[in-house]
């Protein structure tokens, strides 16, 4: 409570999104790393698949976080992109046979072309017609899916179901091992990529389009492509996001993608703290854990605990886990000058 | 072991004697998640979310293993019935059957809810050799022990009641214009399949139009207008209740009479006839394989008496009407039967094995006649139906108790 | 032709359904700005609020008077209790507040009333309406609250000082408060006034889709759509807007070959937004001019 009454009382403490990408220290970074490549080796098979489901919804949380915290725009149609980038990896493995690797670099492009096709006329949407647009992209997703005229390909009502691959050259790890390593370093990939878009030019087009879209286009930010721009970068990260999780879920169907995901995509947006691309890991685990907390207090009443505890999180830190690492990062900045 | 066979005793089915009997006085054998105290039961259920109506089976399960605890337990075991919520989602069915699995353990699954949370953790449980028992979907594919021998449905499929709906209808009325309203989803396909399967070669005729609407419409009175232009002389409502309701309300609202047939997931009494208007259901056609908590004519029925005493002691305040209530209840108890069966062998494969040699058996809440009969070839428990009509206040079953049993095509 | 215009007539009465919703939506924007998610759930739980009544015994405008008070009295709790503290918050905070309250009402409704549909009363019988089977006299009276609560927003809007003064608060703050409006009460007595309409909406909607806790997940989809076409600071267009998403998709489901049917959402969402993108303060709205 004291941390956060202290952050309101110092209100510039936290801004409304940062102004800079902020990351990491590189110790940190180290510990998160080392806790990601060893906890796989101690623990279940079954808590292996719930890191691998951690990881790729971190993913797509991290891709909503380019687009909102990076350019300022609104999504609720991320749903969208992650069924595309699922179905299009889905269909690659079951009915060309491809490998299931290859089909990733393919379902983010396919997924890049979408969202850069979608953002043209999210360009003259802003706020809460953008909102519209987007939540009307992710309703109409799981009806397109089960559109007969492409029942041949993605099953229809019925979906695919997806071969789980054995790890390679004959390595002794299980499968589920195996899909977390491999996704943890296509993570890594993709976050390292993302950090480094955000301080290179375009990224910084994209904060001055957040902060003063006007004021952007008069210093001569070519405001319509790096707006869409921005919607492909983020829709092909969430495809890829999408593609992995077809291949841990081992199943894709309508059902697995309607609005009910990109909510939770935006919740854990915002609990990890928008525009703090490390902040995407802890809001996965917000969507991920808190759910099954709500039904272990009571399930006759899950929703309304999970309600309760996503109002605690939010009274406590309006801003997500930013504003904790921001509260840390002045203590320690303190305790050092004792 | 006395008591066991006492048990098995009064139960009719003489076969089903046999089969306890051979096991009770063989060794005891466990398998992960069975014990000399308890057995450990896993199931997923849509506790929340947009499917959240199901979630009083899960719950009606849990009460009645509750009571199955407190009279003792099967065979001196007790229950562990541990749920957990999927929310409908087959990405969150695989996480938390893999929890009960891998991390609590339990022998096998029963009666996890929906077609695409079981479909996507099929082919996990098969390769794990862990039982997916009595699932709670009426597709037909649960009936495949040849690819997926761990996998058995409950429930009559989908297809096949909607083939007896055709074929009851080529005997009837052979010169029937037919319009089919569905819900545009596995289980609106899956009646839609069968409905045209039981026409048979006289589909394209007979079925003059086919209208599917999605769960997310408010109202579904545009489609009934659109159905009604098209001037057919009877209306297959293949919806879920709210639909169900709506659809036999504006067709009295409309003024327009055709001759319409409900499926049995929207059949229900209280939650579906009655909102719509008893005077507006008057001879709606359905079939049937279990009773009607609301409906008085099972007022005075022994099995009924056991459930609505078992309500009143374990689930108190329970919505009688409601339909899934009902279905849980018969499935827990099918369930316990076959554990009473497995006696002391709590191994995968014998719960398997006596899931699949149920003989005759009749849960409470089944109709009378209608009865549960399984082999290794034949993985389709509940197989009989029975049409019935809607008249005054309840439904009022006529001709014979039809086996729905057809190989599906 | 004749299936042309029963399906328009058709589409009305559904679209009266979208228009009720979509006022209660303009309501809560013209107050703070945003779109609240946990409307619709909301009005479906002041509606069981007066079901419950009128279970015990309460006679039908009993129940809906005292359904209305307390909506509006709940309305105004619920932002001095869970949004004023989120006031100085980020506004994606606050949609994340409605999310979670749109969780919370919609599980207790549940464990309160169940899920099984019920049957709810209408004060204006359902025969059909001036001999049209196709508008019920239920629909019909639909029509005119709908009509009327816009006729009384109009006036609250444009000549009370109360209504000038929300006006004020919600879009330039600042300037309000300068000229001693207390904006923070505004804004809870605008969140009372769209719980109240909102009651209102639904329960004129419930005789038609029944009451259950997921009464209202399809028609605040619709009711947003409507209040965007319509424009969202304009309480008529709105209501127009209704009416309008009602008949487009009725008539895409009807005409239009192949897809119509299985896609008449995504169209009639489609065509909303390449409206927006012509005109993006929606058809009545008014343009908001951006300065630097």
């Amino acid at each position: 409570m004291s941390a956060a009454e202290e952050v309101v009382t110092e209100a510039p403490a936290v801004e409304a999104v940062p102004k800079r990408a902020m990351t990491l220290g590189y110790g940190t970074s180290l510990v998160v790393l080392a806790a990601l490549v060893i906890i796989p080796l101690l623990v279940k098979n079954f808590i292996i698949f719930q890191m691998t489901m951690l990881l790729i919804y971190a993913l797509a949380v991290l891709a909503l976080n380019i687009l909102t915290g990076g350019s300022g725009q609104f999504s609720l149609g991320q749903s969208a992109f992650y069924a595309v980038g699922a179905y299009t990896s889905a269909i690659l493995m079951e009915h060309a046979g491809m490998n299931y690797a290859l089909t990733l670099p393919i379902a983010g492009i396919i997924c890049f072309g979408f969202g850069f096709l979608f953002g043209q006329p999210a360009l003259r949407l802003s706020g809460v017609y953008l909102a519209l647009a987007t939540f009307a992209l992710a309703t109409a997703m799981p009806q397109l899916l089960k559109l007969g005229y492409f029942e041949h390909w993605t099953g229809g009502v019925q979906g695919l179901v997806v071969t789980k691959p054995d790890a390679p050259f004959g390595l002794p790890m299980s499968q589920d091992m195996w899909l977390y390593y491999f996704t943890l370093v296509v993570s890594i990939g993709i976050y390292i990529a993302s950090v480094n878009l955000l301080r290179s030019r375009s990224g910084r087009a994209f904060m001055a389009i957040r902060d003063n879209e006007i004021a952007a286009s008069a210093m001569g930010v070519d405001v319509a492509l790096y707006k869409t721009l921005a919607f492909g970068v983020s829709a092909g990260i969430t495809g890829v996001a999408g593609g992995l999780g077809a291949i841990a879920v081992q199943f894709v169907a309508p059902d697995g993608y309607t609005i009910q995901l990109a909510i939770s995509l935006f919740l854990g947006m915002v609990v990890g703290g928008v525009g703090w691309l490390p902040g995407s890991i802890v809001g996965s685990a917000f969507i991920i854990f808190v759910p099954n907390i709500a039904e272990g207090i009571s399930k006759g009443l899950s929703g309304a605990v999970f309600g309760v505890l996503l109002f605690l999180v939010i009274f406590l830190v309006p801003h997500g886990a930013r504003q904790v690492a921001i509260v840390a990062q002045q203590l320690i900045a303190k305790l050092k000058k004792n | 072991m006395l008591s066991t066979l006492r048990i098995a005793a009064i139960s009719a089915a003489v076969v089903a004697v046999a089969a306890t009997s051979t096991t009770a006085f063989a060794q005891k054998k466990y398998d992960t998640g069975a014990t000399d105290t308890e057995i450990k039961v896993g199931n997923i259920m849509p506790y929340s979310g947009p499917a959240s109506a199901y979630g009083v089976i899960g719950k009606t399960e849990e009460a009645y293993f509750k009571m199955i605890n407190d009279q003792g337990g099967i065979n001196g075991r007790k229950i562990n019935f541990v749920s957990y919520d999927d929310a409908y989602s087959p990405p969150k069915a695989v996480e938390q059957v893999r929890k009960l699995v891998e991390s609590d353990e339990v022998l096998f699954v029963f009666n996890p809810l929906g077609t695409p949370s079981n479909t996507a953790i099929q082919k996990y449980l098969n390769s794990k050799k862990v039982p997916q028992l009595f699932v709670a979907t009426g597709a037909t594919k649960w009936n495949d022990p040849k690819n997926f021998p761990w996998t058995m449905g409950w429930q009559p499929s989908y297809q096949s009641e909607a083939q007896i709906y055709a074929k009851w209808l080529l005997k009837e009325k052979p010169d029937a214009k037919v319009a089919i309203l569905y819900q545009n989803d596995d289980f609106g396909k899956d009646y839609l399949k069968g409905t045209k399967d039981g026409f048979g070669a006289k589909a394209s005729s007979a079925i003059i139009m086919e209208e599917s609407y999605e769960v997310s419409e408010p109202s579904i009175d545009g489609h009934i207008v659109k159905i009604k232009a098209a001037n057919p002389d009877v209306l297959l409502i293949y919806t879920t209740p709210k639909f169900g309701a709506q659809t036999i309300k504006k067709t009295a609202e409309l003024g327009w009479k055709p001759l319409q047939i409900i499926t049995n997931v929207s059949a229900s009494v209280g939650s579906v006839m009655q909102p719509a208007g008893f005077d507006n259901a008057q001879g709606v056609l359905s079939a049937a394989y279990a009773k009607d908590g609301a409906d008085p004519q099972w007022n005075d029925d022994p099995g009924m008496k056991k459930w609505i005493a078992f309500l009143d002691k374990y689930m108190p305040g329970a919505d009688k009407t409601d339909g899934s209530i009902v279905y849980g209840y018969g499935a827990a108890q099918t369930l316990a039967k076959v554990l009473e069966m497995c006696g002391d062998d709590l191994t995968r494969a014998n719960v398997m094995k006596q899931a699949a040699s149920l003989k005759d058996f009749a849960p409470d809440t089944l109709l009378p006649g209608v009865k549960i009969n399984t082999s290794p070839t034949d993985f389709a428990p509940i197989a009989q139906l029975q049409m019935q009509r809607f008249k005054g206040q309840k439904w009022e079953l006529f001709g014979d108790i039809i086996s729905g049993d057809v190989p599906s095509q | 032709m004749e299936l042309f215009a029963n399906q328009v007539l058709a589409g009305i009465a559904t679209g009266a359904i979208y228009a009720c919703m979509a006022l209660a939506v303009v309501m809560i924007y013209q107050a703070i700005d945003h779109l609240n998610f946990a409307q619709g759930e909301m009005a479906m739980f002041s509606t069981f609020i007066s079901w419950q009544l009128m279970q015990w015994g309460v006679p039908y405008w009993g129940a809906f008077v005292l359904t209305v008070a307390f909506s509006f009295a709940a309305g105004i709790a619920i932002e001095r209790l869970l949004f004023k503290p989120l006031a100085k918050a980020p506004v994606l905070t606050n949609v994340a507040g409605f999310i979670a309250l749109y969780a919370i009402i919609n599980s207790v409704a549940g464990l309160i009333w169940d899920f099984t549909i019920k049957q709810y009363p209408t004060p204006f019988g359902s025969s059909p309406f001036l001999g049209s089977q196709l508008i019920s006299t239920h629909q019909a009276g639909m029509i005119g609250i709908t009509l009327l609560m816009l006729v009384l927003l109009f006036f609250f809007f444009r000549f009370t000082r109360v209504g000038l003064a929300m006006r004020a608060a919600a879009s330039l703050p600042e300037s309000a408060r300068l000229v001693g409006i207390n904006t923070s009460w505004m804004i809870a007595l605008g969140w009372g006034m769209a719980a109240a309409i909102g009651s209102i909406a639904g329960m004129m909607i419930a005789p038609v889709v029944f009451l259950e806790p997921n009464m209202m997940l399809g028609v605040l989809i619709y009711g947003f759509a409507a209040a965007v076409l319509g424009g969202l600071s304009s309480p008529f267009g709105a209501v127009v807007g209704g009416f309008l998403v009602g008949v487009f998709e009725n008539l895409v489901g009807t005409y239009i070959p192949g897809v119509g049917n299985e896609l008449k959402l995504p169209i009639a969402l489609a065509l909303i937004v390449t409206v927006l993108v012509v005109k993006p303060a929606g058809l009545f709205g008014r343009a908001i001019v951006k300065r630097v």
